[in-house]
């Protein structure tokens, strides 16, 4: 074999794919593929180059995307007009969630799309939500222009058939902002008018007109908030008591109630200044905690259904035409074409001769299952290898795939996973102690100075308002998102990280969970191969479309090809070629029985079949065979290892037992491994852990873990793409990270341990501040100094307190 | 003593200008993306302009 001269690697100017096959030049400048180079010639005529000095290598490779898509389904008005935000004569709105925007660049190039479509008035990109917002002239251009633009210059949009549903909208958040604005203006402004207060400066006669003056005007800025701001705790507060329950809302509306009564009372009848300072201060903390609590991974989305998975429109083929037609609108009887790599999204009878269809998203399963003419596809199944056309026997909502989340336990999983946290449990415990401190202190009083006992009631009501209490909890597990994030784990909610903490089974999936789905290794037993030989095999396996004849193709990358003489294939069953006079055949065991009679060697000795094996025999000599075995995820093996010492730990798979024997150590024997399973299989097991009152936590990645991560206590969803699919869960985690889960399990229970220290700290100041109420001596200056303190400190303990202990257990603490 | 009631008008007169800016902040969605106007604020506005920077860059092997 010739050996290759060394040459400098060149890296393709618009992506930085290494230039292996073809190297194109254009403008004196290397492209990987035909698509780059178009991509920089329709920018550089648009003088649009800027984008390649803002980044290196900033685009995409284009030449992963095989066939070029249609869009003509865009076309149709009733799916443009869902799409759009908003529609009139000449001018229009869209949002497009694109996936592959990554960076700088990529910002400004859609920021410009102006300079490639006149019809685009403005675009505005949101980085961390990867959208871009498209303001547009539908008289100029239309929808289908923009997303084949995009497409072009490798931004294609995720049209899925969920964006044809209702939009989301952003005002919550917007919401908490205003009232956080409203409650630090006026406590800002009540600071201002209590201060003669602080400093005890009436002595004056013209003080009383300012008493009446401040006094005014400190229950004007209140009223709005304890309306407008404090409203959500008044109206949870009253939503749990008529329900019966007490959560912490009740005991801080207790406070709020009984500051804003006190304050009011004591103003009107001229007794004393108030502590509408305390009680603003108060809610303005409350509200930074929520808005630190509301902090989400904006790009992340966990609540996806089967409705992300699915396209939006296929093809189908009316009187031997395609015609491009939203899924929605198939019906019975159909007739539709689906290419390699794309989804079939209904159940239908196929009626090409035969193909392969890629379950693994469903079942786990890896290798693509061979479907004959008249047998049932299912929706979700990729088709691998050629085009395939089918009958639709059903219709979209009724469809093997989409009924998982109409089963009953699926909606009711939903509704169930209710987490009550620590601080909603001790609230009842809390209420009770306070009132009855209020009630006794009050009676007491009422035999030493009848007078002041209801100063006194009221004065413990206020100082022993949970504010630290009810802030140590969002700004602990606040913080400890953040942690967890930046160490590649993403929760939903800052409540599911107490979900977390009290794992005591582990879960795994395996395909695509311990293993990685998209890597598998080849393994040849048998006689050594000759680099001729694998050459030979290399050059015939990659004429055919079968899966893993392709792999084995890929799995000699730095072989060179020979010239094939002659060459065939039994669809399905192997391929025989010949090359210098020598014959080869790959293939299953019967095939090679078959096709070469007068075989030499010990064909039947091999072990028996589980999983695929490629038998290769050549010049009639028997070689050997290929095996495919998924890999690990690197470093998983040590993790449960590790997990082991602590956890107990199930496997559910979707794929057959053949790596059975490999995982059993690691999972304490076969009794704790399932094969085989169904969705509904995995909902059940991790139901009945459930039933015995066990914490669960699953680990998984595909549709049809689904369920089970629904159902669990803490369902995470293995990701290697952030951008890419994951079914519903409560947390996603990059597939890199997953080794250091057990890291993460412990600083989540760290974390509810310094909620506790922080409680602690919060009682103390509780008790310091009733010694005071008690005794009498709740100054309005001794409340308005020791309830920011308290919050403040709390705020500070807690932040950290997280990132300390973050750091001694090794976790990445800045970004 | 009376410049004091104006003092108070004029200064919750301003805070509520504060206030109002910050209402239309909020409402214009200022707010609901904090990261992205970081990344614009370094482009050139003229499209037109080139670098010089060579574009043609070999990776570290």
């Amino acid at each position: 074999m010739a050996t290759q001269p060394v040459i400098e690697k060149t890296f393709c100017t618009h992506c930085g794919e290494q230039c292996d096959e073809e190297e194109i030049l254009f403008d004196d400048k290397a492209f990987c593929c035909e698509g780059c180079k178009t991509v920089y010639q329709l920018l550089s005529e648009h003088d649009l180059c800027t984008y390649y000095a803002l980044d290196d290598f900033p685009g995409k490779t284009i030449s992963s995307t095989i066939e070029r898509k249609r869009f003509d389904y865009l076309a149709n008005p009733e799916i443009e007009h869902k799409l759009v935000d908003f529609f009139t004569e000449n001018k229009a709105s869209i949002t497009f969630l694109i996936p592959s925007i990554h960076c700088t660049s990529c910002v400004w190039l859609l920021e410009n799309l102006q300079s490639l479509d006149g019809g685009v008035n403005q675009s505005t990109v949101n980085f961390l939500k990867r959208k871009v917002t498209i303001l547009f002239n539908p008289a100029k251009t239309s929808v289908r222009n923009i997303v084949e633009l995009l497409t072009t210059i490798g931004y294609e949009p995720d049209l899925k058939l969920e964006h044809l549903g209702e939009k989301k909208t952003t005002k919550i958040s917007r919401k908490l902002w205003l009232k956080l604005g409203v409650a630090g203006f006026s406590f800002g402004n009540i600071m201002l008018f209590s201060f003669p207060e602080y400093l005890n400066m009436s002595t004056s006669d013209s003080v009383d007109t300012f008493k009446i003056l401040f006094g005014t005007l400190n229950i004007t800025l209140a009223l709005p908030v304890l309306l407008y701001s404090a409203s959500d705790y008044l109206k949870s507060a009253w939503a749990s008591v008529s329900q019966k329950g007490i959560n912490l809302d009740v005991p801080i509306s207790i406070g709020i109630l009984a500051l804003f009564g006190r304050s009011l009372y004591e103003i009107l009848s001229g007794t004393g200044a108030g502590y509408f300072d305390s009680f603003t201060g108060f809610i303005f903390f409350l509200l930074i905690g929520k808005v630190v609590q509301k902090k989400t991974f904006d790009r992340l989305s966990f609540d996806r259904d089967y409705k992300s998975y699915l396209p939006i429109s296929v093809m189908r083929i009316t009187d031997g035409a395609e015609v491009s037609t939203p899924v929605t609108n198939l019906e019975i009887g159909d007739s539709i074409l689906i290419r390699n790599q794309e989804l079939i999204p209904v159940d239908s009878l196929l009626s090409s001769k035969e193909a392969y269809i890629d379950y693994s998203f469903i079942t786990g399963e890896v290798e693509p299952v061979k479907v004959s003419k008249g047998e049932v596809v299912f929706a979700g199944g990729k088709v691998s290898g050629s085009n395939a056309e089918m009958i639709v026997t059903k219709n979209v909502e009724h469809s093997y795939l989409t009924q998982l989340w109409e089963n009953e336990a699926f909606s009711s999983a939903s509704e169930e996973k209710v987490v009550t946290n620590f601080a909603d449990r001790i609230s009842p415990i809390f209420t009770f102690t306070v009132i009855t401190i209020a009630i006794i202190s009050c009676i007491v009083w009422l035999n030493i100075d009848p007078t002041r006992a209801f100063t006194i009631f009221t004065a413990v009501l206020i100082v022993a308002c949970p504010c630290a209490l009810a802030l140590s909890t969002p700004f602990t597990l606040g913080s400890a998102v953040n942690i967890l994030s930046l160490n590649g784990l993403y929760s939903k909610s800052t409540q599911v990280v107490e979900s977390l903490s009290k794992t005591d089974i582990i879960v795994f999936d395996k395909t695509g969970t311990i293993t990685e789905s998209s890597k598998s290794t080849l393994v040849f037993k048998g006689n050594k191969l000759s680099d001729d030989e694998k050459s030979f095999i290399k050059s015939a396996c990659r004429v055919s479309l079968h899966p893993l004849s392709k792999k084995i193709a890929t799995n000699y990358p730095n072989l060179s090809l020979v010239d094939i003489d002659d060459y065939y294939e039994i669809t399905g069953k192997g391929i025989f070629a010949t090359f210098n006079g020598d014959s080869l055949c790959v293939g299953s065991k019967t095939f090679l029985l078959e096709q070469c009679p007068n075989l030499v060697g010990n064909i039947e000795s091999s072990e028996q079949e589980l999983g695929s094996q490629v038998h290769i025999a050549i010049a009639n000599q028997y070689k050997g065979y290929f095996e495919f075995k998924s890999e690990f995820r690197a470093g998983v093996d040590e993790l449960l290892v590790r997990l082991k010492k602590h956890f107990q730990l199930f496997l559910l798979s979707g794929d057959n037992e053949k790596e059975g024997k490999e995982l059993s150590s690691f999972f304490g024997g076969s009794e704790n491994m399932s094969f085989n399973q169904t969705p509904q299989d995995k909902l059940d097991f991790i139901k009945a852990l459930k039933d015995k009152n066990q914490s669960v936590t699953m680990i998984g990645d595909g549709l049809n873990d689904a369920g089970a991560l629904m159902y669990s206590d803490f369902g995470v969803a293995i990701s290697d793409d952030m951008s890419s699919f994951s079914p519903a869960c409560d947390a996603i985690i990059e597939g890199n990270k997953l080794k250091e889960f057990d890291r993460l399990i412990d600083f989540s229970k760290t974390s509810i341990r310094i909620i506790l220290a922080s409680f602690g700290l919060s009682l103390v100041y509780n008790i310091t501040g009733l010694a005071f109420a008690v005794t009498g001596n709740l100054s309005p200056l001794v409340a308005a100094i020791l309830m920011p303190l308290s919050s403040i400190s709390v705020m500070v303990f807690t932040t950290l307190a997280t990132r300390i202990m973050a750091k001694k257990r090794g976790l990445k603490i800045w970004a | 003593m009376g410049v004091i009631f104006f003092l108070i008008a004029f200064s919750l007169t301003v805070a509520l200008i504060f206030l109002g800016a910050f209402f239309w902040a909020v409402k214009s969605g200022q707010f609901d993306d904090s990261y992205t106007p970081s990344v614009r604020v370094l482009f050139d506005n003229e499209i037109s302009h080139k670098k010089n920077k060579p574009l043609t860059k070999k990776r570290d092997a």
